[in-house]
């Protein structure tokens, strides 16, 4: 199947490695990957900063780029949550449309589009998992600890790294609240951006994991750089990496 | 440049146990309220029907206003209508100066709070006493509530031992929870039995028979409303639900929502004045009918005040409800405040958020809170500096020109961006965060590079 990689900008700039790990993943599950260096920023910073006209004018741009492609892969569930619920106000409706029924998070793609959870992955290490709140509430990528009735559908996160040999899956008390970065939101509101953060690492921690990942890199590196000002904490790693990985037992 | 709500959320909710403790008591309903809705088999089904029902209500709201007051009128209520928070203001104080009323027991109402009716009434001679435990301990403190169903979760049981020694000369050092509640009803008990009139919000209106409906748990209330002669209930014009049926649909949804409860302790239906009294039913606009009019916002008005969206919401339990600046706090007060409330912070408080969208999994009307957040930032007012940061940022992403220069740009200061100083655009990070690390190479180039050596 060819694949056209979406590299949120901040990862082609901040962390290149979650990209070259996705690219190396999706070649080894048998994937033609190609990258299209046209490609910027899907203009989300602008969506949840209220800049419509330049969020619209990234959107248009961002839709043009992939318009030729079978299937957009993102590791980024807020970046693609992007694209499926904030286009349909910046773009035409069919273009956003149809744009939205073809670009899928990393994972998302493995377990629904190629029918996989076990990727020969080998990772024989404690983590946890955070889970993106756009991924788990936007694209239904899991079931929100806050929602009423019996879980339909597995978390598809969870789903691949329980295929992964010798991980252990460590579970940290409230699982799925916000991790605090929130794009902008750190910016403008470092305190409590930060005690959300703080409070979260340390749950993190406490569940014994060495590691923590999640499906966007951003919630990541936010919450990196409140670890390696602590002091203290699990290391993190994105979902590709840990898929990509075979260490050795 | 930070944010004044995060400046406040530092200042009035200090981190370490005062904070831990906020977190926890706000999380714990949100528990509740978890378990209540999974107990419950029905409870995906009657959020349907809730949203309905409202959506409904706010389409034919004008009729449904009329019908509540011909309805309420038969019973034998007289029904006021207010503009805005001076009228509400106005007519409540006439209506009490006319009944000679000096003293004045309420029970919660955030309508009330939102229009400023307690400092008014005070300026006039008049005492008046909240009822309501949580507001009792907030009024004695001089404070607003902070939660809009929970107005004392900011105060610990120590903070309120302290107060109550001082207020109510309850025993040094007593923090035991059923003393302490025993002392402000023995307190009350007296202050109702003195009332000439009482003063409360309402859950809902109910437009086929006039009837107001009163949910607390404490049965202040009710006490309220049946000692003194003049009742006078204070409602948003959002209240108006049309039947008994539909009511029994929300009443399902709201103490669960709320507390975790089935239902309250005390549901109380009032339909025209008891034997003797006076009831008076001011209805209030303060910008309903104008967030009415606006299609992408509208739902806002459905809300039903449970308070589910604070328990959830992670930057409330983080900032405490006073960092908010105004009387409703969390999401639903980020929604309800650019439409509401006057002044240019009101228009940024809907940037106080991670999106991370739980108010909108947990909203009993399935208001779509985090989106119409989103909605509002757009909406908002920007100055130089919003335009600037929008349109650099734009130059920065929006053409492969400007991508590669800036790119190569950030590699070269990034040294500079990790370090504090006050110009520094990215100070607020670096207040509590570390930078990344130097990031080296781009994907893209690596990628090439990459793709390059594959070549034979």
């Amino acid at each position: 199947m060819d694949v056209d990689l979406f590299v949120p900008c901040y990862v082609d700039r901040l962390a290149p490695q979650v990209g070259l790990a996705t690219a190396a993943l999706l070649e080894r599950l048998g994937c033609r990957v190609r990258f299209d260096p046209r490609q910027t920023c899907c203009g989300q910073p602008f969506v949840t900063t209220g800049a419509h006209a330049e969020a619209r004018r990234l959107a248009r741009r961002h839709a043009a780029v992939f318009s030729g492609a079978e299937a957009v892969v993102c590791p980024s569930a807020s970046c693609v949550a992007t694209v499926r619920h904030r286009y349909a106000d910046l773009l035409d409706e069919e273009v956003a449309r149809a744009l939205a029924a073809r670009t899928f998070e990393l994972g998302e793609f493995i377990v629904k589009v190629l029918n996989r959870s076990d990727v020969g992955a080998r990772f024989p290490h404690r983590v946890a998992l955070l889970e993106s709140c756009h991924g788990l509430r936007e694209l239904a990528l899991g079931w929100p600890s806050e929602r009423s009735g019996r879980p339909t559908h597995a978390g598809v996160s969870e789903t691949l790294l329980r295929s992964v040999a010798g991980l252990e899956l460590c579970e940290p008390a409230r699982r799925d609240e916000c991790c605090g970065f929130g794009g902008a939101f750190s910016v403008a509101y470092p305190e409590l951006s930060a005690r959300i953060g703080r409070a979260k690492l340390a749950a993190l921690a406490q569940s014994g994991a060495e590691f923590v990942t999640g499906t966007d890199a951003s919630c990541l590196l936010h919450l990196d750089g409140l670890r390696r000002r602590e002091g203290a904490g699990p290391r993190v790693l994105h979902l590709a990496e840990i898929l990509a990985s075979q260490e050795p037992a | 440049m930070s944010a004044a709500l995060d400046g406040r959320a530092a200042r009035l909710l200090p981190r370490g146990p005062r904070l831990s403790a906020h977190d926890a008591a706000v999380f714990a309903l949100r528990a509740k309220r978890d378990a209540a809705a999974r107990a419950e088999p029905d409870f995906e089904r009657l959020r349907e029907q809730a949203q309905q029902i409202k959506a409904h209500a706010l389409d034919h709201l004008d009729l449904l206003l009329e019908r509540f007051e011909a309805s309420a009128q038969r019973a034998g209520a007289r029904v006021h209508f207010a503009a805005d928070a001076a009228e509400l203001r106005r007519v409540v104080l006439e209506l009490l100066s006319q009944a000679g009323a000096r003293r004045v027991v309420k029970s919660k109402s955030m309508l009330t709070e939102e229009c400023g009716l307690n400092p008014e009434l005070e300026r006039h001679g008049i005492e008046v006493v909240d009822t309501d435990l949580g507001e009792r301990i907030v009024q004695l403190a001089h404070e607003p509530p902070s939660h809009i169903i929970m107005p004392a979760i900011h105060r610990s049981r120590a903070d309120i031992g302290a107060l109550f020694e001082r207020e109510l000369a309850s025993p040094p050092g007593d923090t035991d929870p059923a003393r302490l509640t025993e002392a402000a009803r023995r307190d009350l008990r007296g202050r109702f039995l003195a009332a000439d009139a009482a003063i409360t919000g309402a859950n809902f209106a109910v437009a086929e028979t006039g009837t107001l409906v009163l949910v607390t748990n404490e049965g202040n209330a009710d006490l309220g409303t049946s000692l003194p002669r003049l009742h006078v209930a204070c409602l948003g014009i959002e209240k108006v639900v049309p039947g008994l049926a539909d009511l029994a649909v929300l009443l399902r949804l709201l103490a669960r929502s709320a507390t975790g409860q089935p239902i309250s302790a005390y549901t109380s239906l009032l339909t025209g004045p008891g034997p003797g009294g006076e009831l008076h039913v001011v209805l209030v606009d303060n910008g309903r009918t104008r967030l009415l009019a606006d299609p992408r916002h509208r739902s806002a008005l459905a809300c039903i005040r449970c308070g589910a969206c604070l328990n959830t919401c992670p930057v409330y339990r983080r900032a405490g409800g006073h960092a908010y600046g105004w009387a409703l706090p969390g999401p639903i007060g980020e929604v309800l405040a650019p439409a509401l409330a006057a002044g240019p912070e009101a228009a940024r408080l809907p940037f106080a958020s991670t999106l991370c969208g739980s108010c909108s999994a947990v909203c009993p009307v399935k208001i779509d809170l985090h989106d119409q957040l989103v909605a509002w930032r757009a909406a908002a007012p920007r100055g130089w500096r919003e335009r600037w940061a929008a349109r650099l940022g734009a130059l920065a992403l929006g053409s492969g020109v400007g991508y590669r220069l800036a790119g190569g740009l950030g590699r070269a200061l990034w040294p500079l961006l990790g370090r504090r100083f006050a110009a520094n655009p990215l100070a607020g990070w670096l207040a509590s965060r570390e930078l990344p690390p130097h990031p080296g190479s781009s994907f893209r180039a690596r990628f090439a590079a990459r793709a390059r050596r594959a070549e034979p």
